[in-house]
């Protein structure tokens, strides 16, 4: 059941609009130089950090669609009475939020860099750290999306939770400090399966 | 026999009211229970405790492998009513025929009538293996020939060994024991 859940929300990330935050996430990049000036130096220099900040604003864009539809739609209630753990359920929402949002964004991040006249290392350290980054950037967007699921104004009251709990990511990633950002994402992607199933269970009316 | 389903002296509270206090039931192989009441009574929410989707306030609830047709869809739209059913079972085509929904197996669930969106729930219950079904209004929205076909569906699951709890406000057809709530 868990594979056919990965599956189906893959299958429709990717159908659905999963291109919308990889061109928010370009579309944020290519205003960095409109912003600061050409000056390809001190782009190069702010380039990583720019990137994470776009990283971080497009991974908030799909919150309201990673829990609320299923859980209107009696979804999440079946799940469970099929015997699936609500923690399970968590689990292979991040797995497929990921899948449908980390490779395509690591893809988005050379063009990118271009824009930003960022160089081959500079580039290369930025997608390690993103690809490590972008897995606790998924977790903690579907333990958002499942806390504000059901609540009026979801979209704009998740991005205020969302940003700061980012915050540890953000400064780990942009410093480059791997083995950190590598331990704040396994913390986030640890915790989010628990949280968002204690919020599934607590949103049941 | 063991009960299917088995309420210990249930109280449930909704919204600061108190809705039943000490229910007691229990629903053996073979059995039907329809839960009748007004409006706001207690119908649904008794269904969702019998489900294990609510707790109850006091006592316990005890059930077996259950299946649960309310009024949420839970099914894909954007798929063909089959492949979006075969998600929760394996062998849906019975389900399917017994319900009339064969002919339009391969439509789109979002183009399906509501009507025909609430034989697709029902069909996911007969697709499933549970002893006890869970069936909240069942006849909502469902023309003459389609109730008919639920009501044979029961009849046959109660003779295998199924046990069915429904809330309706309406009669439904068969042979059912009564729980009036809200009085």
């Amino acid at each position: 059941m868990i594979g056919a859940l990965i599956a189906r929300d893959v299958r429709r990330g990717l159908t659905g609009a999963s291109w919308l935050p990889i061109a928010f996430f370009l579309l944020v990049a290519a205003l960095v130089p409109f912003a600061v000036g050409p000056d390809a130096r001190l782009l190069a220099r702010i380039g990583p950090g720019a990137l994470w900040i776009a990283a971080l604003t497009a991974a908030m864009l799909p919150v309201e669609r990673l829990i609320e539809p299923d859980r209107a739609d009696g979804m999440l209630d079946q799940l469970a009475l099929h015997g699936v753990a609500e923690e399970a359920v968590a689990a292979a929402k991040i797995a497929s939020h990921w899948l449908t949002f980390g490779p395509l964004l690591l893809i988005a991040a050379v063009p990118a860099s271009a824009l930003l006249a960022m160089d081959g290392t500079s580039l290369a350290r930025t997608e390690l750290a993103l690809a490590v980054g972008t897995v606790g950037m998924a977790a903690l967007a579907v333990a958002v999306a499942a806390v504000t699921s059901g609540l009026p104004r979801a979209g704009s009251l998740a991005g205020l939770l969302l940003l700061p709990l980012a915050v540890p990511l953000l400064i780990f990633g942009a410093a480059n400090a791997l083995p950190l950002e590598a331990a704040v994402s396994l913390l986030l992607t640890a915790g989010a399966p628990f949280v968002t199933a204690a919020a599934i269970r607590a949103s049941r009316t | 026999m063991t009960a299917l389903l088995r309420f210990e002296c249930v109280a449930l509270r909704r919204g600061g009211r108190m809705l039943f206090e000490s229910l007691d039931l229990a629903l053996s192989p073979g059995e039907a229970l329809l839960v009748t009441g007004p409006n706001g009574s207690g119908k649904s929410s008794l269904i969702r405790l019998a489900a294990g989707l609510l707790r109850a306030e006091r006592g316990s609830v005890e059930h077996s492998l259950l299946a649960l047709a309310d009024e949420h869809l839970a099914l894909d739209r954007e798929l063909p009513l089959k492949r979006a059913l075969s998600f929760w079972a394996k062998a849906v085509d019975p389900a399917l025929e017994a319900l009339g929904l064969t002919h339009i197996a391969d439509v789109p669930v979002r183009l399906l009538s509501s009507g025909q969106q609430k034989r697709a729930t029902l069909a996911r219950v007969a697709a499933s293996n549970a002893p006890l079904w869970l069936l909240d209004e069942p006849l909502n929205g469902l023309d003459s020939d389609s109730a008919e076909r639920l009501s044979t569906l029961i009849a046959r699951h109660l003779a295998s060994g199924g046990a069915v709890l429904a809330a309706s406000h309406q009669a439904l057809p068969g042979d059912w024991r009564a729980l009036e709530l809200g009085r």
